[in-house]
C-alpha cells in the first residue's frame, strides 16, 4: 500500500486536475486557518483538485477533516487563507450566482417564518423568475422529493428527513450549475435515503449540474459519484482521488452486489482508516486511480 | 397566496395546543370575575361603613356611576382622544426611530460597541425627569407629552431591535447569501423575521409605557388629555369624577394590552413560544 510505504509529512496535491479551461470548478492549493481566541485552528493545509463540467464527485473523509470548511469556501461564503476556488476560470470572491449548497445544519438552513412553498420559492422569486416558471418549478421541486403534499406545512412541523428534503428542494428548484450538498442525507432513514441517492443522479444528469456531495458514508459515495475525493485526517490535504468506474446506471440492488462495488468499497474504506490513523499520502508518488483500485 | 388558505392551513396544529388552556379556561375566568366582584364589593364597603371618609374615596357604586356619565360626555371623549392621540403618535415615532437606529446599530459590531456606553447612560433616566426641558421646549402643549412618551418608549423598542438583530442565525443567513440575496433582501428575509418576535415584545411593552408616560405628562404638564382631567376634577372637589377618570385609564390600558398581545399572536403565528410542537 502506497501510503504506507511513504507516511511523510509533506503535503501532496493529490487530487485530479484538468488542463487550460476544461474545469468547471478548480480548488488551487487551498489552505484555510481559523483565528480564533485559542489559538490558530488549520482546517485546511492544501487541497487541490478540478471538477468538470457536469461531473458527481463525491467527498469523504474523517470528521472534523474540513469538508464543510471546504465547501464554505468553494460557495464564497468565507476566504480561504491561502489558494483559491476558480468557478469558470473566474476567481470566487462572493457566492456565485449558478451555486447552491444544501447545508449540514438542514434545521437551521431553513426559514422557520416561511412555509415549505415558500421556502423554495425564496430564491427563486429573489431571481425574478415569472410566477408560471416558479409554480412549476417548485412543484416539481417538491414533487422530486417526494413533498408535495406539505406544501403549506411550516418547516419544523416537518420531521428531520423532511426538513432536508425541503432543503434539497429549495436547491433542484433553483436549477445551479453547480450544486454542492454537505452531508445531506444523514437524518433520513435507509429507505428515504436510497430514493434520494437515486433522485441525486437523476436530478444530475436532467439538468447536467456538476455535483461536489459531501458524505460520511463510504457505500453512499461510491454509489453515487464518479469519483471519490478521500480527505486525510487533519491538517488536511487530498489522501486520494479515486474514479468509480462503475456502470453508469445504476441501481439500488444490482450496482451495490457488484463485485467491482464491493471491491471500491473495501478500498475506500482502508484509505478512510489510514486517514484516520494519521497516515499522510506519498508525497513523490502522485496517487493514481487505476493503481489505487488495483491495490483493493 | 390568499390569507384565506392561509389562516385555515395554520389552525390545524394550534388548537392542539390551545386544548389544554381551554379545558381551563371557564373556571379561570370565572374566578377572575369572581376577584372583581370581591374588589368591587369590598370598595362599596369600605367607605360605607366608615373605614374610610367617603370624601376620599367614594363607594365603588357612585364611581362606576360617574364613569357611566362621562361615557355619555363629549369632552370625556376629546380628552380620551387626546391622551390616545399623544399615545398613538408617540409610539409610532418611538417605534420608527427605535427600528431604524436599531437595525442599523445592531447590524454593525462597529456602531454597536461604539453606541453601548452612551445607550447604558440615557437608558435609565427617568421620562419624567425631562419635564422640565419639555415645558421650557414646548409648554403645555401636546408636543411636551410626545417628548416623554416617546422617550420612554424609544428604549423598550430599541433594546429589544438590537436582540433581535443579534439573534439571527448564521446558517440561515448564509443560505441566504449562498441562494445571492442581496443586504436589502437578507434584511426583509431573514434579519427583519428573525427580530420580529423581539420587536412585538418591544412595541408591546412601549405601549404600556407610553400610556403611563401620556397621563403623567397631562397630569404634571397639564396638556390636554385624560391626565389633566383627573387633575381638574380633583382640584374642583369632584372625587367620584376623579376615581372614574382612573378607572378609565385604567380600561385604556387593559384594552391597549388585550390589542398588542393579539396582533403578536397573529404576526407572529410561526414562533416558538406560540409553535404547538416542534421537531429538532
Ligand atoms: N468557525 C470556526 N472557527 C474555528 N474553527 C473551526 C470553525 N469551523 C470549523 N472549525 C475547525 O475546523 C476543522 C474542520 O471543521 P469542518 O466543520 O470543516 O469539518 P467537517 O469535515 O465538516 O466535519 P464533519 O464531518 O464532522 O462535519 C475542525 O477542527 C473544526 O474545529
Ligand atoms: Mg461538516
Amino acid at each position: 500500500m502506497q501510503s504506507e510505504t511513504t507516511p511523510g509529512t509533506t503535503p501532496a496535491p493529490a487530487g485530479k486536475t484538468l488542463p487550460g479551461n476544461e474545469a468547471m470548478l478548480s480548488v488551487r492549493n487551498l489552505k484555510k486557518v481559523y483565528k480564533t481566541d485559542g489559538g490558530d485552528i488549520e482546517a485546511v493545509r492544501n487541497l487541490t483538485f478540478d471538477l468538470k463540467a457536469g461531473e458527481l464527485a463525491c467527498l469523504v473523509g474523517p470528521s472534523g477533516s474540513g469538508k464543510t470548511t471546504l465547501l464554505k469556501c468553494i460557495s464564497g461564503l468565507m476566504a480561504p487563507t491561502e489558494g483559491e476556488v476558480l468557478l469558470n476560470g473566474t476567481p470566487v470572491s462572493g457566492p456565485p450566482k449558478k451555486m447552491a449548497v444544501v447545508f449540514q445544519e438542514y434545521g437551521r438552513s431553513l426559514f422557520p417564518w416561511m412555509r415549505v412553498r415558500e421556502n423554495v420559492e425564496l430564491p427563486l422569486k429573489n431571481q425574478g423568475v415569472p410566477r408560471a416558471e416558479r409554480d412549476k418549478l417548485v412543484d416539481d421541486a417538491l414533487e422530486a422529493v417526494g413533498l408535495s403534499h406539505v406544501p403549506q406545512s411550516y418547516p419544523w412541523q416537518l420531521s428531520g428527513g423532511m426538513q432536508q428534503r425541503v432543503a434539497i428542494a429549495r436547491a433542484v428548484a433553483y436549477q445551479p450549475e453547480v450544486l454542492l450538498m454537505d452531508e445531506p442525507f444523514a437524518a433520513v432513514d435507509a429507505q428515504t435515503r436510497a430514493d434520494l441517492e437515486d433522485l441525486i443522479r437523476t436530478v444530475w444528469r436532467k439538468l447536467g449540474v456538476t455535483v461536489l456531495f459531501v458524505t460520511h458514508d463510504i457505500d453512499e459515495s461510491v454509489y453515487l459519484g464518479e469519483r471519490v475525493i478521500i480527505l486525510s485526517s487533519s491538517p488536511t490535504v487530498i489522501q486520494e482521488d479515486l474514479t468509480i468506474d462503475l456502470p453508469d446506471e445504476r441501481d439500488q440492488l444490482n450496482t451495490r452486489s457488484l463485485p467491482r462495488f464491493t471491491e471500491l468499497r473495501h478500498h475506500v474504506y482502508e484509505q478512510i482508516q489510514l486517514a484516520k490513523q494519521g497516515h499522510r499520502p506519498a508525497a513523490a508518488v502522485q496517487t493514481d486511480s487505476s493503481a489505487g483500485s488495483g491495490a483493493a | 397566496m390568499t390569507q384565506e388558505a392561509v389562516t385555515t392551513n395554520s389552525a390545524a396544529p394550534i388548537p392542539r395546543a390551545r386544548k389544554q388552556p381551554a379545558k381551563k379556561l371557564p373556571s379561570k375566568q370565572l374566578l377572575g370575575i369572581a376577584g372583581i366582584i370581591g374588589f368591587l364589593l369590598l370598595w362599596e364597603l369600605i367607605p360605607r361603613v366608615g373605614i374610610v371618609e367617603p370624601r376620599f374615596l367614594p363607594p365603588a357604586s357612585e364611581v362606576i356611576a360617574a364613569l357611566i356619565t362621562d361615557f355619555g360626555l363629549t369632552a370625556f371623549w376629546v380628552a380620551v382622544g387626546e391622551t390616545m392621540l399623544a399615545w398613538a403618535i408617540g409610539l409610532v415615532m418611538s417605534i420608527v426611530l427605535a427600528v431604524v437606529l436599531g437595525f442599523i446599530i445592531g447590524s454593525s459590531m462597529f456602531l454597536r460597541k461604539f453606541t453601548n456606553s452612551t445607550v447604558e447612560f440615557l437608558r435609565p433616566i427617568p421620562s419624567v425627569a425631562l419635564i422640565p426641558l419639555a415645558v421650557l421646549l414646548f409648554g403645555v402643549k401636546i408636543e411636551s407629552t410626545l417628548m416623554l412618551v416617546v422617550y420612554a418608549s424609544f428604549w423598550q423598542v430599541f433594546i429589544q431591535v438590537l436582540y433581535g438583530v443579534a439573534d439571527v442565525d448564521n446558517v440561515a443567513m448564509q443560505t441566504a447569501k449562498s441562494y445571492g440575496l442581496g443586504a436589502m433582501a437578507r434584511v426583509r428575509h431573514v434579519v427583519f423575521p428573525t427580530a420580529l418576535p423581539y420587536l412585538m415584545t418591544g412595541i408591546r411593552l412601549a405601549a404600556s409605557v407610553a400610556l403611563i408616560l401620556a397621563i403623567t405628562a397631562e397630569l404634571v404638564i397639564g396638556s390636554p388629555g385624560l391626565g389633566r382631567e383627573i387633575a381638574l376634577a380633583q382640584s374642583g372637589g369632584a372625587i367620584s369624577g376623579m376615581y372614574a377618570l382612573v378607572l378609565a385609564t385604567g380600561l385604556i390600558g387593559v384594552v391597549i394590552n388585550l390589542v398588542m398581545r393579539f396582533i403578536e399572536r397573529k404576526t407572529l403565528s410561526w414562533h416558538s413560544s406560540i409553535r404547538s410542537e416542534v421537531i429538532v
